[in-house]
């Protein structure tokens, strides 16, 4: 439970991170515009879902909050099965899918 | 003639949208479970689900402010789990930078990890599409997902904490993330920054406020960059 802050407070930390979110995503897209990018960032940027996804996933996949960072193995085979089914189909939704079923039987098998 | 365009935009971005469906309306869920248990109230839970759109800083400021940490500290941590978003914003202006400046506003808000990496890997394959197509595109992969995001998380909101563990809700973002990601990986250079990206995430997991993730994602970028160029050298060599 929240029990350190003000009604006001809260209101404050809600209505700071909806409108630092939005600058942070309007910054490059509203500030720059139309102006051309140099050929060096835009290959760089290319990157940008496989440089950041993965990094931000790892941890949660190995050390997962919900078993206080400990390895579950059911959470960890459900993200391999994730990753192998959506690289050799192609396909987001069978992914899940998978992914999902590899969870829920595996938390039942191992559970 | 562009109308007819805009539409199949649309729908195709729809399309390409609605498997997400399958995750964001369980993360959003409990999403919603998670900050009522915290002690928000339904307007608080909402406006900030509405006026924030995105899930992992949205945990960690209701996590932060669960363990009492300052009003700065809450901010930054939360903002710097957004960081990413300033990157996918860059990645949008080759392709929607010459829309007027309030399109770009509603893009802005919009962009989620969803809308902004299945929108970069279309718009880089298909490149030649015209701005309205691509706005439209955008606007498509968001239908789905947006206001399922808010419902989900009234839903949570107003069930509480009724859904059983066993669910194991929490695992519906790494899965969406791993499955997003998987069929992007299709050069050296992909898997390169990839790979970088979960090794310096593991190594720097301790660095606060999520400056980690973030050290992590420019060195994959400038990893991914520099196995392609060294690729190129090598086949024009």
């Amino acid at each position: 439970m929240i029990t350190a802050y003000s009604e006001a407070q809260i209101w404050l930390v809600i209505g700071l991170l909806g409108l630092g979110t939005f600058l942070i995503r309007f910054s490059f897209l509203g500030f720059i515009g139309q102006k051309a990018l140099p050929g060096w960032v835009l290959r760089m940027l290319r990157y940008t879902p496989v440089a950041v996804i993965p990094g931000l996933v790892a941890p949660l996949v190995l050390w997962p909050p919900a078993t206080d960072g400990q390895t579950d193995p059911a959470r960890f085979i459900a993200a391999i099965v994730t990753l192998v089914v959506g690289g050799v189909t192609k396909n987001v939704l069978l992914a899940i899918v998978a992914g999902a079923v590899t969870l829920f039987s595996m938390l039942w098998l191992l559970g | 003639m562009t109308r007819t365009a805009d539409r199949s935009a649309f729908l195709r971005g729809a399309k390409d949208g609605a498997p997400f469906i399958l995750v964001i309306v369980p993360f959003a869920i409990l999403f919603g479970v998670v900050a009522t248990e915290a002690g928000l109230d339904l307007a608080q839970t909402m406006v900030m689900t509405v006026a924030v759109i995105a899930g992992a800083a949205q945990f960690a400021a209701v996590q932060q402010m669960v363990d009492g940490a300052p009003v700065f500290m809450v901010l930054a941590t939360s903002l710097a789990v957004n960081l990413r978003m300033a990157m996918y914003s860059a990645t949008m202006v080759p392709y929607l930078g010459a829309a007027p400046w309030w399109k770009r506003a509603v893009v802005a808000y919009f962009l989620v990890d969803q809308s902004a990496v299945l929108s970069a890997d279309t718009f880089e394959r298909e490149a030649s599409r015209s701005l309205a197509w691509k706005l439209g595109y955008f606007f498509g992969v968001i239908l789905p997902i947006a206001p399922l995001w808010y419902a989900g998380t009234l839903f949570g909101a107003l069930v509480g904490g009724r859904i059983p563990e066993a669910f194991a809700l929490d695992f519906a973002m790494p899965i969406t993330f791993l499955a997003m990601i998987a069929p992007m990986i299709k050069t050296l250079p992909h898997l390169a920054a990839a790979v970088t990206s979960v090794i310096l995430a593991l190594l720097l997991s301790g660095l606060p406020f999520g400056s980690g993730l973030l050290v992590a994602a420019v060195m994959a970028l400038i990893v991914g960059a520099g196995v392609e160029v060294a690729m190129e050298r090598r086949a024009t060599a």
